[in-house]
């Protein structure tokens, strides 16, 4: 019964993507989603948060086609850097950069990339199939949740992005906090008191979050990486048309299969998105392969599985996005405060409150995939090219595009300023090894955790247990706790210690 | 990628020693600045949650005060784990990238320059318009990260280019205002 009505609404979402003018934002979308994606030191969430400003003139439906092409593009653009380059700036292309490096250096370029691209391809249109036939029914799952659920689930994704990511939680949680007080920062939304805003007008309207978005990814990076710009650089690896070869089609098609199934469900939980599930497809496609003696030195599988899975990853964490309101990672973290800025809230209503934008969202990311591969096999070696700008222009470009965006917010020069030291806190961060994802979840989530948190004490009367007299919320408690005492649990498990050792050789 | 296999914190004492080479002295606790700066915040977020006005009407149990409360004694806290963390050895990782080159010291004048530059741009934005302090934050900003070559060539034509088309376009295509300033006006 869903699904059939799925498979209508996403028909009348074909209506609205396949628009001439909706056409062309997914285009544009893709294109400079990739070529930004594909500069080096740009990864999807900074080139997500540099376009946002892009989009403020334009309507919903057509910013978020855009978004969807941004977003795809910019994960694909980040896998060309990684395999041409071999040092991937984002995380979730640093597996490609492990087969797909070796490839390219042995003159297999061209097969490495035509994989990633079929590979992101298949990932994205099994994701966002599965997108199209779960959310709905999460949606309608997540219509009867209230604010003590909520609540529960942002504490989880609070719990989750310090503790699964990183190598150290303690610093995990130090960049959340920066994250949350960045948020608390302006009038309450309940009361309308002022909170650390001393008495500046500025400060009560509170930080936008674009402005926090675009300090830490575009002005912390580019301020971190002037301060160990390298001299000289690695050269490109030139590259000729992406093609496969039969026996290439042979090893990869099965790869391509299996991972979405990984990457799917891990991009919909708050994990960070398509780190882990990147990995563990690569360890998957290592024991499953016939030439394993090839991995490390250019084996096709390992750059088509992990792709798929990172395309698929994306998806899933669209369905937590768009039906919960919960971003899983820093580009749905990004895109949901597009939504904001347009004051459309994403959650269980959204489906029903906005279905042409929902579905029309959702089409436009089978057509962007399909552009993507139409667009981006023949224009590899243009794309290739973009690696070679001269590193000081493309850095002074980055912090050009980041104030063009600060300034566009509200048209205040001192919006500017607030931006520098946005910059200068994801520098520290950079410096210091505080994650950056945990900082950008709890401003844009702290908000709306509190005002969850003050409803359900409102429903409760006060009384604590409020928080936890539904099922649904004992269950996310029961995560969060064994989340926070898994180092402890880790040990506990026999063989823990043998199995962690094995992968940390893979 | 060893992400979720590392220790955490609370394994501090049982990790490897680390590489020798790492700076000694007052550098390699230059970390404790951020337990500082954590310190600070908390302190900040706390003394403002105190002295909050609370006559506002409080609508339910938990007042405007509570969630900051919590986040600053939260802060203190992580500040002090933090700085436990680093006396007894633990570093912070600092992250890698694809034109980040970790063996050498941190440039800092470069980056201090840059944010001169940048705030150069932001004092200029409104007297001098868009076009012209956009084409001197791109040239500055080029500039100190070390295009020498073409400081007075090449340089200034691509800003001037750059900061020109992003007005039109921002401007006339996307509906998004940034000042023109005099130039614009004579134009």
């Amino acid at each position: 019964m869903d699904v059939m009505l799925s498979a209508s609404s996403l028909i009348d979402g074909f209506g609205t993507a396949l628009t001439p003018l909706n056409l062309l934002w997914a285009a544009t979308g893709v294109l400079l989603g990739t070529a930004i994606g594909v500069l080096p030191g740009i990864g999807p969430a900074m080139a997500v948060a540099l376009l946002l400003p892009v989009t403020y003139g334009l309507d919903p439906t057509a910013a978020f086609i855009m978004f969807a092409g941004i977003y795809y593009g910019g994960m694909f653009g980040g896998s060309t850097t990684s395999i041409l380059l071999n040092t991937p700036g984002e995380s979730a292309a640093v597996i490609a950069a492990i087969e797909g490096n070796p490839m390219a250096k042995s003159g297999r370029g061209s097969q490495a990339l035509a994989a990633a691209a079929v590979g992101h391809f298949a990932g994205g249109m099994i994701g966002t199939t599965l997108l199209v036939v779960l959310a709905p029914t999460v949606a309608d799952l997540a219509v009867d949740i209230g604010a003590p659920d909520y609540f529960a689930i942002m504490v989880l994704a609070f719990i989750a992005v310090t503790s699964v990511l990183g190598s150290s939680r303690v610093r995990g949680f130090a960049s959340l906090l920066i994250g949350l007080t960045i948020g608390l920062v302006g009038l309450d939304q309940m009361t309308g008191q002022q909170r650390l805003t001393f008495g500046s007008l500025q400060l009560s309207d509170g930080i936008d979050v674009v402005i926090v978005a675009v300090g830490l990814f575009a002005i912390g990076e580019a301020l971190w990486v002037a301060a160990h710009l390298r001299r000289g650089g690695q050269g490109a690896i030139p590259v000729g048309r992406p093609w496969l070869g039969r026996d290439e089609l042979r090893r990869t098609w099965k790869p391509w299969l299996r991972g979405p199934v990984i990457g799917f469900p891990f991009g919909a939980i708050p994990a960070g998105g398509a780190e882990i599930p990147t990995f563990l497809s690569y360890i998957t496609e290592k024991r499953l392969s016939k030439n394993k003696h090839e991995f490390g030195k250019g084996a096709i599988e390992g750059v088509a599985g992990p792709e798929s899975a990172a395309s698929a990853s994306a998806a899933g964490t669209l369905v937590s996005m768009l039906t919960l309101g919960l971003p899983t990672t820093a580009v749905a973290a990004v895109m949901l405060a597009a939504f904001q800025q347009y004051g459309i809230q994403p959650g269980p209503l959204l489906f029903e409150r906005e279905p042409e934008l929902v579905w029309g969202l959702i089409a436009s990311l089978f057509v962007g995939m399909v552009m993507l591969l139409v667009l981006n096999l023949p224009l590899a070696p243009v794309w290739s090219k973009l690696l070679r700008v001269p590193r000081p222009y493309l850095y002074a470009g980055i912090l050009f595009f980041a104030a063009v965006g600060a300034y566009a917010v509200g048209g205040e020069a001192i919006d500017l300023v607030i931006l520098l030291i946005i910059g200068l806190i994801g520098l520290m961060m950079r410096r210091y090894g505080l994650p950056v994802l945990p900082a950008i979840i709890g401003v844009i989530l702290g908000p709306n955790a509190e005002q969850q948190l003050r409803r359900a004490l409102q429903i409760s009367d006060g009384h604590v247990t409020g928080l936890v007299d539904t099922p649904f919320a004992v269950t996310v408690y029961a995560i969060i706790v064994v989340l926070l005492a898994w180092p402890w649990l880790k040990r506990l498990l026999p063989g823990a210690r043998r199995r962690e050792r094995v992968e940390d050789g893979g | 990628m060893s992400t979720p296999e590392t220790p955490p914190p609370a394994d501090a004492a049982a990790t490897p020693p680390p590489p020798a080479e790492r700076p000694t002295g007052l550098r390699a606790y230059s970390e404790l600045g951020v337990s500082a700066l954590l310190l600070a915040v908390g302190a900040l977020v706390l003394a403002d949650a105190v002295t909050m006005d609370t006559v506002a009407s409080v609508r339910g149990p938990v007042g405007p005060r509570t969630v900051p409360l919590v986040v600053g004694i939260a802060l203190l806290l992580v500040a002090v784990l933090l700085a436990v963390d680093v006396l007894r050895g633990g570093r912070g990782e600092a992250e890698g990238g694809e034109d980040i080159d970790l063996s050498e010291p941190g440039d800092w004048r470069t980056v201090a320059l840059l944010a001169g530059v940048f705030l150069a741009f932001a004092a200029l934005i409104d007297p001098l318009g868009f076009p012209l302090s956009g084409a001197l934050l791109f040239w500055g900003s080029a500039y100190a990260l070390g295009s020498r070559t073409h400081t007075l060539t090449r340089d200034p034509l691509i800003a001037a280019g750059l900061s020109v088309v992003t007005y039109v376009v921002f401007h006339t295509l996307l509906g998004v205002q940034l000042p023109g300033g005099p130039l614009m006006g004579v134009v």
